[in-house]
């Protein structure tokens, strides 16, 4: 493998993290907007929620970037490959971080939520202000560990003939038939990226359940 | 001008569908028990006192968790055939076989079934060793002050609460397994998305294909679901106080 080669796989890299990222930020809103509504009174509110968590997570993500990818192109918006791939994307991590986000609201004692009910708080200032920052740091490990799944998830987009890393490998290997070597280069590209969040995410698990003793 | 969704064409093609959610099925039972295996094994490399073991099974875990399945599909996809070809060459070598002989050429279906096996095995290593270590040493210690046999305590007293214990985890597992399986028709193994890239092919309704076998996922996830449950309440619902 040339040095070209290497550097065609690093700018493909770039790619994937890029995708990475704007899911991740758009993901973050949505999610958000799918806990509150998850935990809210309204009955169709949470049942609107609870559906739409089911459906992301009872299918796999490559069905959900192919039924995004065609039904967008049915609704009459003609998309390229990277805006339908990271619709797809978005919508896969507003339901998964909608879950997680939802577990770490409930699990914020009660008596916090009362007492600011009892101090006149509105719903917004009482989430804003009391709920959501102590959440945000019950949910850290597990959002870490689903940016994890979403970085591991973006080789799928290759699939629908976005080209990011394993693409570019898959390109690469087919020129130079050296597949076990490709492979392993951009295994081991994800996993230089993958691992450290995985140890931050498993090292504020442990700080947590420490400090929660 | 409105799109007209024309699902006939699926109709006609739902018994090949049909016939392919037998290969997803049988590519999830099959990549389930293979991690199965693995995850006890590996829990057991885990926790032995040598230390070459030990490392082993954690670099294995943490390298299958931290890159893509996709990556290690096709990585295991092209690596087989040469592994096995090795091997033939070695057993020739020994004189344990006439002619060099390739016994990994296995074809796409059984190297899914590998690769989901070795996946969901990193995967369960980590859960079942969590249940192992749930169940309190004294339970251990007060089995033996009863004079019962190692393997009797944990038969009698410890398997049930640690199965209780990892159980919701695991099946979620087996469910995300059973998901995961649409990636091996990247390596054209007969399952549901290799089946429907086929007839897609054939009728040119990308949308209506697609969405069909979505579908079909979405239910064979929900009676997998609808299966843990009803087994979890009658086995495991018991007061603990």
């Amino acid at each position: 493998m040339g040095v070209d080669q290497y550097l065609f796989l690093l700018n493909s890299l770039k790619w994937t993290l890029i995708l990475s990222a704007v899911a991740f930020a758009f993901g973050i809103p949505c999610g958000l907007g799918v806990a509150l509504m998850r935990t809210s009174d309204s009955t169709p509110m949470r049942w609107l929620a609870t559906r739409w968590i089911d459906i992301f997570q009872g299918t796999p993500l490559l069905m959900q970037l192919f039924v995004v990818y065609y039904g967008l192109a049915l609704l009459g918006l003609k998309l390229d490959e990277w805006s339908s791939v990271t619709v797809g994307f978005t919508l896969h991590a507003s339901a998964f971080l909608g879950e997680i986000w939802r577990g770490a609201i409930e699990a914020v004692p009660r008596g916090q939520t009362e007492a600011a009910h009892a101090l006149g708080l509105h719903y917004w200032s009482r989430m804003k202000d009391v709920v959501l920052p102590q959440a945000l740091k019950i949910s850290l490990p597990a959002t870490i560990g689903f940016l994890v799944q979403l970085i591991k998830g973006t080789s799928l987009a290759s699939i629908v003939g976005f080209v990011e890393l394993t693409r570019a490998g898959g390109i690469i290997a087919n020129i130079n038939y050296r597949h076990l070597l490709v492979y392993g280069v951009v295994g081991l590209m994800y996993f230089c990226i993958c691992w450290p969040l995985s140890l931050w995410g498993a090292r504020l698990e442990r700080k947590f359940a420490a400090a929660s003793r | 001008m409105a799109y007209k969704f024309d699902f006939g064409a699926i109709w006609e093609a739902m018994p090949q569908l049909l016939a392919a959610g037998l290969g997803t099925l049988g590519l999830a039972v099959a990549g389930s028990l293979l991690a199965i295996v693995i995850g006890i094994g590996g829990v057991v490399l885990r926790d032995s006192r040598l230390a070459p073991a030990r490392w082993l099974v954690m670099s294995f875990v943490e390298l299958i968790r931290n890159t893509p399945f996709l990556v290690q599909i096709y990585f295991i996809f092209f690596a087989l055939p040469l592994l096995g070809a090795q091997l033939g060459q070695l057993l020739a070598g020994l004189g344990l076989i006439a002619r060099p002989t390739n016994y990994l050429l296995i074809g796409p279906w059984p190297t899914a079934v590998i690769a989901l096996g070795l996946n969901g095995g990193a995967y369960a290593i980590e859960i079942i060793r969590g249940g192992v270590q749930a169940v309190p040493k004294g339970q251990w210690e007060a089995g033996a002050a009863l004079g019962l046999h190692r393997a009797t305590v944990f038969r009698l007293i410890v398997l049930k609460p640690a199965l209780r214990a990892i159980y919701p985890s695991l099946t979620s597992q087996f469910t995300l397994l059973t998901l995961t399986t649409s990636i091996a028709g990247a390596i054209a193994a007969y399952e549901l998305f290799s089946e429907a890239k086929f007839i897609d092919s054939q009728i040119y309704k990308p949308f209506e294909v697609y969405f069909t076998i979505t579908v079909f996922y979405f239910v064979i996830s929900w009676f997998m679901n609808q299966l843990f449950q009803a087994f979890a309440r009658r086995y495991f619902s018991y007061p603990t106080k």
